[in-house]
């Protein structure tokens, strides 16, 4: 989509890149902050006293990138809204993120792969926002990419023990693959808001990193002993508003406390 | 640090010694008066070495049990910011979990051993853990009251003989000290806001006073292990002495903070220059310890759970270590 951006260069920040430049940032933001709140559910629970600790890090990651995003997609939008008027007075519908991210925990090995196969896309997209118009962006991106190489050095080494590990944990992850992996596609799927964000040079590059994605999951995939399973049809419609039965549930308890006191500051 | 199991009898006798022991054993006592640290190589009493074991790991257990009542808020931290500082505490707790089980194992007992000791119901965690957390200003209180309490305990461990230990509690105790002004800090703006937000504060430090109370674990007069301990230096302040000190400090923070401590004996006694308080409900104290708290079963069966869970991971990452250990020597 062409947009009059190039007449706010001066003021690049601020100004959006076209109409769609908030909501492709909403997106972000929101596939940070949803896996973010998956991966904190684990608190406590993990299978080892590192994974707790390495996983809260993680989940702690995804929540400064989306806080980043919300403020940045907010003064976008230029209608005074902050990170908590995104993330807590948003309806279901009004969520962006890839259904990927929101699906149930499922396993330790379904939480890993979830959340691997997530952040390598992300390290990617980072990537392309080096050479975004939107120099806020990029300075976020910088940023969230040492984040996101170290979360995908983590969790695909985990992919790989898990893989390649007893017959029960390729059982397991074989399994968390099978079901996994469909909903990736979403993740490559180039609606309008990408093809904006494309053309306007907001993230230039968009369309290449599905190819890269691939290869570099593909060889993790391939040490992990697993089997890529074959592309389907099926094609996930969160980033539309359209979410899974799960997503009605972590919003529920997600915003649960902050609902019951309008107004109120914490 | 939670003294409460440090102080609760387990029919722990010194053990005959033979000459040289006794020797050696003269020299470890001077060694800890002059206020010299012990060393993992060090020789050290039977009884010191059984000690801090128990002390290290229950500590570290109460970390890690600790987890649970806060992780059960994370998910629904009513904005980002106090959903960011709660994730960043809970990570550091588990830090602590993992400092304090490797300062243990240099005494000779695995992380392995002290978790199977957790699970099995022989090692304690403090009772405090046993409570539950209903409402969100109970994180607060949580940073407030029962880290605040941790580090009048934890403080003087700083300078405690066990040189790995004193170690360790120097990070933590930074630490705490920090969850402890977040916590505050949580208590202070929900003051500030609403009639429901200032009632559900007060509301939490009612239940939780108490039982922080108890944290310093029973009266002088009822304590079991303090002598021994303080002689060795793992133990430097008594428990009413930790106790009145705590009283006294937070009797302000809570002038300051607006809320009410729900104690009518608790005023100022000039002649003493302190705070007198209520009689702490024993009983209580004794049923959370053995095992009759609101969360004693509920705490325990989620750790249980996670470690059960977990065992095909662990197996996994076993095989997986020692199938790469077989490729390389074949390589």
């Amino acid at each position: 989509m062409n947009t009059p951006a190039a007449t706010h260069e001066s003021t690049i920040d601020l100004k959006p890149l076209g109409p769609q430049h908030a909501a492709w940032v909403l997106r972000l933001a929101d596939g940070s902050l949803v896996l973010s709140q998956r991966l904190s559910e684990w608190c406590g629970h993990g299978p080892v006293l590192e994974e707790d600790i390495a996983f809260t890090n993680i989940a702690l990651d995804l929540l400064g990138q989306a806080r980043l995003l919300y403020s940045h997609a907010g003064a976008l939008e230029g209608q005074g809204r902050d990170e908590d008027a995104f993330a807590y007075w948003r309806d279901e519908s009004e969520f962006r993120n890839p259904t990927l991210v929101e699906l149930p925990n499922g396993d330790f090995g379904q939480s890993v792969l979830r959340a691997w196969a997530y952040v390598s896309w992300q390290c990617l997209v980072w990537g392309t926002l080096a050479k975004s118009r939107d120099t806020a962006l990029a300075a976020i991106g910088a940023k969230s990419v040492k984040e996101s190489r170290y979360h995908q050095e983590h969790l695909g080494n985990w992919v790989v023990r898990l893989g390649d590990g007893t017959e029960e944990s390729h059982r397991r992850m074989q399994t968390a693959l099978d079901y996994l992996w469909p909903y990736t596609s979403e993740l490559f799927h180039l609606d309008a808001v990408e093809t904006a964000a494309m053309d306007t040079g907001l993230a230039p590059g968009l369309d290449r990193i599905a190819e890269i994605w691939t290869a570099n999951t593909n060889a993790t995939l391939h040490s992990a002993t697993l089997t890529v399973p074959a592309p389907t049809p099926f094609l996930a419609t969160g980033r539309q508003g359209r979410h899974s039965e799960a997503m009605g549930y972590l919003l529920s308890e997600m915003q649960a406390l902050a609902r019951a006191h309008p107004g109120a500051r914490w | 640090m939670y003294t409460q199991a440090m102080d609760i009898p387990e029919g722990n006798k010194a053990p005959l010694q033979s000459i040289e022991q006794g020797t050696a054993s003269a020299d470890f006592d001077a060694r800890c008066a002059q206020g010299d640290f012990i060393e993992a190589k060090d020789w050290m009493p039977e009884q010191y070495r059984k000690t801090l074991v128990r002390q290290i790991s229950q500590h570290a257990h109460s970390e890690i049990v600790g987890m649970l009542p806060e992780g059960n808020w994370v998910t629904r931290a009513p904005s980002l910011k106090r959903k960011a500082i709660l994730l960043a505490k809970i990570q550091d707790e588990g830090g602590h979990g993992l400092y304090l089980y490797a300062a243990a194992e240099t005494l000779g007992t695995s992380r392995d051993e002290m978790i199977e000791a957790l699970h099995s119901g022989r090692a304690k965690y403090s009772s405090i853990f046993n409570y539950p957390t209903p409402t969100w200003a109970d994180i607060g209180v949580i940073g407030w009251l029962v880290d605040g309490a941790a580090i009048m305990n934890q403080v003087p461990l700083c300078r405690c003989s066990y040189g790995p230990y004193a170690r360790a509690m120097i990070r933590i105790c930074r630490e705490e000290s920090f969850h402890q002004r977040q916590g505050f800090d949580l208590l202070h703006a929900m003051m500030q806001g609403t009639e429901a937000q200032r009632a559900m504060v007060q509301e939490a430090v009612n239940r939780w006073w108490w039982p922080v109370l108890m944290m310093f674990g029973p009266e002088d007069k009822d304590s079991q292990h303090s002598e021994q301990s303080a002689k060795w230096g793992i133990k430097r302040l008594s428990n009413d002495e930790l106790r009145q000190k705590f009283v006294d400090a937070i009797v302000e923070q809570a002038r300051v903070l607006g809320v009410t401590l729900p104690d009518p004996d608790l005023k100022w006694n000039a002649e003493h220059g302190h705070h007198d308080f209520g009689a702490i409900n024993w009983q209580e104290f004794w049923n959370v310890v053995n095992g009759h708290g609101p969360l004693n079963k509920e705490r325990l069966a989620a750790r249980v759970q996670a470690w059960d869970d977990g065992a095909w991971v662990r197996e996994a990452a076993l095989a997986h270590a020692n199938k790469q250990a077989t490729r390389s020597v074949a390589a």
